[in-house]
């Protein structure tokens, strides 16, 4: 039977596939609505200056989903799948438990030169958004680290940070926070 | 500055804070009623506290012959952004019998029973082809003299905007300052998976999306002519540098190195960006010219470096650091060195702000698991704590130095709050929907 504890870990990890499902794509331009504010003062001695203060254009950034195909990293029967790896609070230290996970994919990418990963750090909610930037980078570099142990190169791996934008928000106790302090690793094209 | 005289406030003065709490809450809420009908008004804002020395003005409605459109009603601007500085008290004229529109029709004796200091009367006239006059008088209620005699020329979907000029006007001529009213704000709005990074007004009004994603959007920060944003878009799955024109749209990548780009934050003379490197396990702060050229490594450290901030005279760049185990604030040359310790009250101090004038810094600081603004006074490092969060973020200051404006959290969902830099005066601006975080006010425009 499922504790709660372990349910919030699946539904990490359905979030996590659904994510690596996702490609960004190029932005598309909208067209901008431009707008003019030039109110003139025309008693000048005690006037403002004219002013101009110009409209906003947006740029529209969006992802399309783009999976294909049957392979060992989406074999939901295959440790590759599993991609999350947990931390303690104000930790990067890598718990034995995950061993097996990134020897699995360490075998992986020592056996596809070709392939890259993107580790992914994250952070629970609490602190500022930069500095928890900063915080989920060493969680993403301790996995790296790791990956090199193993005989990774640094080539075939790039380390990156969510910070705490991918958290849970609202977060009331450690059951809620914990899930959030992890790496995702993500490979190339997903 | 002018000096008003200030023999007639005394009914004012001997209020209990309370009252004057409610006497405030009640107006500004018939404002808020009395504007409803505004479409584009997405932030709502609730004002409280205030202190006993503002000046009371009555912003009276303007005249207006029928042909101009009735939306719009400025005299409800102009007091809503006085009232929102925290250093005047707009007066309710609904109950008044005359209404005067000139200084030739007022009858000051009316104005000063009703303890106003000063008052505002005025007009709108067509012009033709779609123009508008705005004529505005700015009156000394005791001394019956004119202190500003003012046309604005404008058209009828601009009304706002000279209103928020006028109100600078008021501000200016009162209290020796400038006005921050015709400023916008930035702000990234989060609705289901969206993000969109919003300009808007700085009273909330016409909020307008920058760029928009299905990725997070964090950290903006204004170009010091206001016409460039930079922040961090994580579109590409990892956290990049853009620098966008608010005017074209054109957006370029200014840092997109292997690893993490993040926490722009500009120079003041516009010239170049300080930028967050994270390549390995230790944050890193450069500067970068705008086009992404010119990367020059600022710190050298073996700990986080983060959340660069040029001191307004452009010569430091202060910045949060765990180098001493728990992060605190730091500050070294804009060209590189050595680094010294700003902050040593407390064990956790981020995220550091300068006021415009640059003796003072706003930050954020974990006071017992509450992360709260602080405003630290850099020529003798006292500290006051001004928000009461437990979750609040990013503050800026107002182009004037006189309000900071932050990202908190009202039952669970994010809003922008704002404080007077005395701490007396509160306001918070939240959306009707969405979560709402990241705010950067930006430059007046001028």
């Amino acid at each position: 039977m499922l504790k709660p504890f372990n349910s919030k870990l699946v539904l990490v990890a359905v979030a996590s596939a659904l994510l690596v499902a996702c490609k960004s794509t190029p932005m598309a331009d909208k067209p901008a609505a431009v707008e003019d504010k030039s109110p003139v003062a025309t008693k000048p001695a005690d006037s403002a200056p004219a002013a101009d203060t110009s409209g906003v254009k947006e740029v529209v950034v969006d992802s399309n989903a783009n999976n294909t195909g049957n392979n060992p990293l989406k074999d939901p029967n295959n440790i590759l799948s599993k991609r999350n790896i947990y931390f303690d609070f104000d930790s990067d230290a890598i718990k034995a438990e995950f061993r097996p996970l990134i020897e699995a994919h360490a075998k992986y990418l020592l056996a596809n030169g070709n392939a890259k990963v993107v580790l992914q750090g994250n952070t629970d909610e609490r602190g500022t958004r930069e500095y928890n930037l900063s915080l989920g980078q060493r969680r993403s570099v301790a996995v790296k680290k790791s990956l090199n142990l193993l005989g990774v190169q640094d080539k075939q791996i790039e380390t990156v940070s969510y910070g705490e934008e991918k958290a849970t928000q609202n977060c009331a106790d450690e059951n809620c926070f914990q899930p959030n302090r992890r790496v995702d690793i993500v490979y190339e094209g997903e | 500055m002018y000096e008003l005289s200030k023999n007639a406030t005394n009914f004012f003065m001997t209020k209990t804070p309370k009252a004057m709490m409610n006497l405030v809450r009640t107006f500004i809420f018939g404002l808020l009623f009395g504007l409803s009908s505004y479409a584009s008004a997405a932030l709502e804002i609730e004002i409280s506290g205030g202190g006993a020395q503002q000046i009371p003005i009555a912003i009276l409605p303007f005249g207006k012959s029928p042909e101009v459109p009735a939306k719009d009603n400025l005299h409800e601007v102009i007091a809503a952004d006085l009232q929102r500085s925290g250093l005047f008290r707009a007066l309710d004229t609904r109950g008044m019998a005359n209404l005067p529109t000139n200084s030739t029709q007022v009858k000051y004796a009316e104005w000063a029973a009703l303890q106003a200091q000063a008052m505002t009367v005025g007009d709108i006239q067509p012009l033709g082809a779609g123009k508008l006059n705005v004529h505005v008088q700015l009156l000394d209620v005791l001394k019956q003299s004119i202190l500003a005699d003012m046309d604005y020329q404008t058209s009828p979907n601009q009304l706002r905007y000279t209103a928020h000029k006028i109100s600078d006007m008021i501000y200016k001529k009162l209290t020796g300052e400038n006005g921050f009213f015709s400023s916008r704000i930035a702000y990234v709005n989060k609705s289901g998976k969206r993000y969109a990074l919003m300009v808007a007004d700085a009273d909330g009004y016409n909020p307008q999306p920058l760029v928009s994603s299905n990725e997070p959007i964090i950290s903006p920060s204004w170009s010091p002519n206001g016409e460039k944003m930079a922040y961090v878009s994580f579109e590409k799955k990892k956290p990049i540098v853009f620098v966008q024109s608010l005017n074209t749209g054109e957006r370029k990548i200014v840092a997109n190195f292997k690893g993490n780009n993040s926490a722009p934050a500009w120079a003041p003379d516009g010239s170049k960006l300080a930028i967050v490197l994270t390549y390995g396990a230790n944050s890193q702060i450069y500067t970068i010219n705008d086009d992404g050229s010119g990367l020059k490594q600022i710190t050298k450290s073996t700990a986080i470096d983060t959340e660069p901030a040029f001191s307004p005279d452009g010569n430091w760049i202060y910045f949060t650091s765990d180098r001493g185990g728990r992060p605190q604030i730091y500050k070294v040359s804009a060209n590189g060195g050595e680094a010294s310790r700003v902050t040593f009250e407390g064990s956790y101090n981020v995220s550091p702000h300068f006021s415009p004038d640059g003796k003072s810094l706003a930050y954020i600081r974990n006071d017992g698991g509450k992360f709260r603004v602080a405003i630290q006074d850099l020529a003798n490092s006292q500290v006051q704590l001004l928000s009461e969060g437990s979750q609040d973020e990013s503050p800026s200051f107002a182009p004037n130095g006189r309000v900071i404006l932050y990202a908190t959290k009202v039952r669970g969902r994010g809003t922008l709050a704002a404080v007077s830099a005395d701490g007396k005066v509160r306001q918070r601006l939240s959306e009707s929907s969405g979560d709402v975080r990241e705010p950067a006010w930006g430059p007046t425009v001028k």
